[in-house]
């Protein structure tokens, strides 16, 4: 490339960025927040396990949260129905009529803390404590064989539990070429 | 070059299918001199009378306008039973609908633990995770923002899922498919609001999460929030329904209906997914050989004839318009061909304009139908090349288990009596 020409290409592409920042000039109408006034709304939590509150539980005291708070739909040891079934199903992800449990396919147990804490028991979402929600998590993974019935799940263990389904996904997304 | 005349009137692919022009301008005259093509009505019809209508005062003009109530028997298709019956949602009827516009009372709706009752005033929206300063935006001030406005379509992942069934449902094409449709949508580009906080590099996702009992979440690739989202307040030029996230939600144009999380209360700069229910145990997609892919984010190219469809009946031998809808979540359509006999021949139907990126485009071909048993399909492809399977193909390839983002060819069956039904082929 010719001097004359890079130079073109460079303001061209000065140009080019210039467009680019005026387009996405906003007013600035966000008001800045602390965080911890954030905590409240802060609730997801990703397979690093960062941001689990403290608290803990095992599988025999998640199995009373259980018969009060999740039986009704998810049935006896999380056999189903009527809602999801949660427990079994190892083995059968081969066959034509696959059997998709937290035990046979989720890939993280986070997910199981996350997904609790926000929207279970169904009737009374984000009704339960972090020991009631540590817990039942504890009994969802020691029924599908995952952990023992006296571990104790806690913000330092759980993100630690390997699931057995784990090395059977395959990222379909590919971040685009910069341009 | 340009066609004769004559030529618009032979058949251009099996059994009766005729030139895509044969309706437009030029058919016009065509038509004419081609009545034999039309129905013979020889029956002439009853003395025409003043209607009641023109001999007393209408009715006078209201604050939100009703259709007629001769059309109340268009209604979505609900479902979501007890004991859980906010899960659930309801189809758009889109063997009743024309053009590419949903109507708002007609969208199709998802939801996973019913549609919350947000008053606008106390609603928030938070960005934080990884950038410089986090903000707190009201509906207001989301409001000020420059808004942009698309006509884009939406589709449940799970649409047409239920077409993995080893019997062919009977039933409309609303039902079958009726978890997509299509509306102007206006909001805020999400950049702006990105680079406002300051995205620091190691953000590479985000989390959106909704302000439901479900605390509906989902993980969204940046690259995705930088290209064309944007922050929905609009839909078709109203503030959106509750049923489609009122105040604010967040709108990824062709990405599966799920991640366009309404309600929008947080978004959360992260740098790896958070791996939530819905991106892992659901919305993932299981293959024959044990393995699931996820982040199968794009809806596929597809199409489906609206008319004539399932559980409709042809009205005798005679001339008619086949009508449908194509889409793809990779831009836009190309080209639509259609087939009468069953997939041997196909001919290129004409797409209405405007054809947009994302968007749903009306396709339409002239049919005579001898009243011979006919099957109808439609086969849609993208600018980027890709063609709608054979169901045979995607169920070989997918499995049979495959629900979401099934985009296979749709056949409708023509019996010699004029009644029409789903069928595999």
């Amino acid at each position: 490339m010719s001097m004359s020409k890079r130079v073109v290409a460079a303001a061209l592409l000065a140009s080019g960025l210039a467009t680019a920042a005026f387009a996405q000039q906003g007013p600035h109408l966000g008001v800045p927040v602390s965080e911890a006034d954030i905590a409240a709304w802060d609730i997801s939590i990703g397979p690093s396990g960062a941001g689990l509150p403290q608290g803990s539980g095992t599988a025999s005291a998640g199995a009373s949260v259980y018969a009060t708070k999740c039986i009704a739909c998810h049935g006896e040891k999380g056999a189903g129905k009527p809602s999801d079934q949660l427990v079994g199903g190892r083995g059968t992800l081969k066959d034509p009529a696959p059997v998709r449990t937290v035990g046979s396919y989720w890939p993280y147990a986070t997910t199981l803390f996350d997904y609790i804490r926000r929207a279970m028991p169904w009737p009374q979402p984000q009704s339960l404590t972090p020991d009631e929600i540590y817990a039942v998590t504890a009994y969802i993974l020691f029924l599908n064989g995952v952990i023992g019935e006296n571990d104790v799940m806690n913000a330092a263990t759980l993100p630690k539990v390997v699931m057995p389904n784990r090395d059977n996904f395959d990222v379909a997304y590919h971040e685009p070429r910069r341009r | 070059m340009k066609k004769s005349p004559p030529d618009l009137l032979e058949p251009v692919a099996g059994n009766g299918l005729l030139h895509r022009r044969l309706f437009l301008t030029q058919g016009a005259a065509v038509l004419g001199s081609g009545l034999a093509l039309m129905t013979a009505r020889n029956a002439s019809a009853a003395p025409l009378e003043v209607p009641a209508t023109m001999k007393t005062p209408g009715a006078p003009a209201s604050g939100y306008g009703e259709r007629s109530r001769f059309e109340s028997k268009v209604q979505r298709l609900p479902n979501g039973a007890a004991p859980t019956p906010g899960t659930g949602g309801s189809r758009t009827p889109l063997e009743h609908l024309e053009g590419i516009i949903t109507p708002n009372s007609l969208h199709f709706e998802r939801h996973h633990n019913g549609i919350p009752d947000i008053d606008p005033e106390q609603h928030r929206v938070l960005i934080h995770g990884l950038v410089e300063r986090p903000l707190v935006f009201t509906i207001d001030a989301l409001s000020r923002y420059p808004l942009v406005s698309r006509i884009q379509f939406l589709e449940c992942s799970g649409n047409s899922g239920g077409l993995n069934a080893p019997e062919a449902a009977q039933q409309a094409a609303g039902a079958l498919h009726g978890l997509v449709s299509c509306a102007n949508w206006t909001g805020v580009p999400l950049a702006i609001l990105l680079q406002e906080a300051g995205v620091r590099p190691e953000g590479k996702w985000l989390l959106a999460e909704g302000a439901d009992a479900a605390g509906m979440s989902r993980s969204v690739p940046l690259a995705k929030a930088y290209d064309d989202a944007i922050l929905a307040l609009y839909q078709n030029g109203e503030r959106l329904r509750p049923s489609n996230g009122y105040p604010v939600r967040l709108f990824l144009p062709g990405y599966e209906g799920n991640m366009n999380v309404k309600w929008l209360r947080r978004i959360k700069v992260t740098a790896e997914p958070t791996m939530t229910k819905d991106e892992t145990s659901k919305y993932t997609d299981l293959l024959p050989n044990g393995r699931a892919e996820m982040f199968t984010f794009p809806m596929g190219v597809k199409s489906v004839i609206t008319s004539p469809s399932g559980t409709q009946k042809m009205q005798g031998p005679g001339l008619y318009q086949i009508s449908g809808i194509a889409w793809s979540g990779a831009g836009r359509i190309r080209r639509v061909e259609v087939s009468a006999d069953r997939g041997k021949t196909w001919a290129a139907a004409a797409l209405d304009e405007p054809v947009l990126s994302k968007a749903l485009v009306r396709f339409r071909l002239p049919w005579r139908w001898d009243g011979s048993p006919s099957v109808l399909m439609s086969r849609a492809t993208d600018e980027t090349g890709a063609v709608q399977p054979t169901r045979a193909k995607l169920m070989a390839d997918r499995g049979p288990s495959y629900r979401y983002h099934y985009n296979a060819i749709q056949s409708w069956n023509v019996t010699a009596a004029g009644e029409i039904g789903n069928v595999y082929v």
